[in-house]
């Protein structure tokens, strides 16, 4: 156990993996905190597997270091880390009841077969499925296989669980239920959990620190609100939450904001991430909840900058409600977020109507190659 | 009315033609012929031409020793013969399905099939050509200096054995292929994550998975070896005394069709009680094994 304050049970230091010349992971160094949910968000593949599977064990990693508790795990193999796994099709056995599939780690270390069938018991209590041992895996539904494929790794009281996208293969309506079943079930264990999703709103509801992972990299590693509020890189802006890009070209600074030109035609003033010189390929992000929806000018609150739209169409989804509309001048199609007081509900397709943002709140990305 | 009528009267006759293929060969082949040495089997001989019903083909079977001591030798001989073959094609099978990827996993297939397009009778005189006295093997063991006169290798049990493994070989490598790809690699790493090691995951998952398939394969080894001529004949020599050989005895040499019968329906009585004995020992449904074989 490491000393100090705040001690990390997940400790990777410069890991990289390359396959066929390809890097899958480049270069990672992070650590997680004791009790902490850590997210790991990125597109299929963008290494996030290659990188569960070698804190898993199932993977030598080229170079760098990683450490579970306070103990390297080099030449560790995995029936000897003290790391669990609830895998994307969370792997039940399905030749052994609901009992033996929470037991089977304990008879592994020895544990007598009336004791582990007990604490199987005890544990398959604490996530609501007690009485179900006796139960064969197909006999159970979605959500409580994916409680017994925790309760299968949470019986070994691992240092750090791990997780590869379980809700993946659930419909809709049970994944939001399962998320926050998830939730509970962590702070009622208290164990550090590692999660690996494509899911951003997985990620930002369940996460205590999300790294945002992109081509074998960390693109950011925060909060969920930082990520949200002040992403670090384009990357990140597009694929966190709603955003609208606007890919562009600075003209010039403007006092702490720039001023870039959207699309040869469309001028707006934007707070730049780091420095950008004058003539530079740029793209503005601007959330859709970021700008104020009116029939007209006047009507939007003082200190906005203000553009003028048409609204394409109007997709209504209760608190989500959006307008899609069209700015006039570079033809690119914005969402904006409709008011939540109903003040514009009779708006009509076609109707010309202003929109207005804090240009802190729009930011300035140099422009990238990908999203 | 009429018309629904000689709809159901067409589809009838489609059906019929459909199924007459398969029902000229159940009866004209197998049933048929099944009847007919039942009858043989069921009569005696007193006298030229002369027949009466009678059990005695049965009872000469349990009063005379050497069919009881050949029955029981071949049937042991064959159980083991399909415990080599299980533990051969095992990892064989493991390597196909499980290590080997795409064309080279196909390849080994294929390397396992190979022997198959010649014939038995070929296959088996290879094995001769390797293993008599003046064969390859005993010369290359004179030459190593390991044995100073050439050994017959031919005629023993254990070449029985070997000869019998290598003809079973890929009926038992076909069904374990096909069990172990259908076992979901992350069940193997769930099992090794959760502390689990080699031996317990063969025990626990891999074998609990493909136990239809090996009970598949253990099957089709096992009447193949029970009702094998060939093997036994050529490479055990007068030493085999395999049941096969009796029936032919029977048949051909003695011309005692009656006896011959009888020892055939004992035979079919042997190898079906066993496969149930099989069977029961493993627990596994039989609908379930003959889905995977």
């Amino acid at each position: 156990m490491p000393a100090g304050s705040a001690p990390a049970d997940l400790e990777v230091r410069s890991l990289s993996k390359h396959f066929a010349g390809h890097a899958a992971v480049q270069e990672l160094t992070f650590s997680v905190a004791r009790g902490s949910f850590f997210s790991i968000l990125g597109p299929s593949g963008c290494g996030k597997t290659t990188l569960l599977r070698m804190i898993a064990g199932f993977l030598q990693p080229d170079s760098g270091e990683i450490s579970i508790g306070g103990r390297s795990m080099a030449g560790v193999a995995p029936n000897r880390r003290p790391v669990n796994m609830v895998f994307q099709h969370l792997a039940l056995f399905p030749m052994m009841s609901v009992a033996q599939n929470v037991a089977f780690g304990l008879a592994r270390r020895g544990v007598g077969r009336s004791e582990r069938l007990a604490r199987a018991e005890a544990m398959l209590e604490r996530v609501g499925l007690g009485g179900s041992g006796a139960k064969r895996t197909d006999e159970l539904s979605g959500g409580q296989r994916q409680r017994v494929a925790i309760a299968r790794s949470m019986v070994l009281e691992p240092t750090l669980l791990l997780l590869d996208e379980p809700l993946g293969a659930l419909d809709m309506k049970l994944r939001e239920h399962m998320k926050l079943e998830l939730k509970q079930l962590q702070s009622a264990f208290g164990t550090t959990f590692v999660y690996i999703t494509h899911d951003q709103s997985e990620a930002l509801v369940l996460s205590d620190h999300v790294a945002v992972m992109n081509q074998g990299r960390f693109e950011q590693l925060g909060t969920p609100q930082e990520l949200y509020y002040s992403p670090a890189s384009a990357f990140v802006a597009g694929f966190v939450g709603a955003n609208n890009r606007l890919p562009g070209k600075v003209l010039h600074a403007a006092g702490p904001l720039v001023e870039v030109e959207v699309a040869d035609s469309w001028r707006v003033q934007a707070r730049p991430h780091g420095t950008l010189a004058g003539g530079a390929a740029a793209a503005v992000f601007l959330r859709p909840e970021a700008a104020t929806l009116a029939r007209a000018a006047g009507e939007l609150p003082g200190g906005l900058s203000v553009h003028a739209g048409e609204v394409l169409s109007l997709l209504f989804d209760g608190a989500n409600s959006v307008a899609l509309l069209r700015e006039p001048r570079s033809r690119l199609q914005l969402r904006i977020a409709l008011p939540q007081t109903g003040a514009l509900a009779e708006l009509q397709v076609g109707e010309r109507v202003c929109f207005g943002f804090d240009p802190e709140r729009a930011i300035c990305f140099p422009a990238d190659t990908h999203a | 009315m009429p018309e629904a009528g000689s709809a159901s009267w067409h589809r009838r006759l489609v059906l019929a033609l459909l199924l007459a293929p398969a029902l000229l060969w159940l009866v004209g082949l197998i049933i048929l012929p099944h009847v007919d040495l039942a009858l043989l089997s069921l009569r005696a001989r007193v006298a030229p031409r002369e027949f009466v019903p009678s059990l005695a083909q049965y009872r000469t079977f349990f009063t005379e020793p050497l069919y009881w001591h050949v029955f029981v030798r071949t049937a042991l001989m064959s159980a083991l013969a399909t415990a080599l073959t299980l533990v051969v094609a095992f990892p064989v099978a493991w390597v196909i399905a499980k290590v080997a990827r795409g064309r080279s996993s196909a390849l080994l297939l294929v390397v396992c099939l190979i022997p198959f397009w010649v014939s038995e009778t070929v296959r088996t005189l290879g094995w001769m050509i390797l293993l008599r006295e003046s064969g390859v093997l005993p010369s290359l063991l004179v030459h190593l200096g390991i044995t100073a006169q050439p050994v017959e290798l031919l005629y023993h049990d254990a070449t029985i054995l070997v000869g019998l493994v290598y003809t079973s070989l890929l009926f038992m490598v076909v069904p374990l292929v096909g069990s172990f790809e259908s076992l979901d690699n992350e069940l193997i790493e769930a099992a090794y994550d959760l502390g689990a090691k080699g031996g317990s995951v063969l025990r626990e998952i891999v074998i609990p998975h493909a136990a239809p398939g090996i009970t598949a394969g253990c099957i089709v080894v096992f009447m193949l070896t029970l009702g094998n001529y060939l093997t036994p004949t050529l490479l055990g020599g007068k030493n085999s005394q395999w049941f096969t050989e009796q029936l032919y005895t029977q048949f051909i040499t003695r011309f005692n069709w009656e006896q011959g019968a009888a020892l055939g329906f004992l035979l079919l009585g042997l190898s079906t009680a066993m496969v149930w004995l099989g069977l029961k020992l493993s627990g596994q449904r039989f609908s379930d094994v003959m889905r995977r074989a």
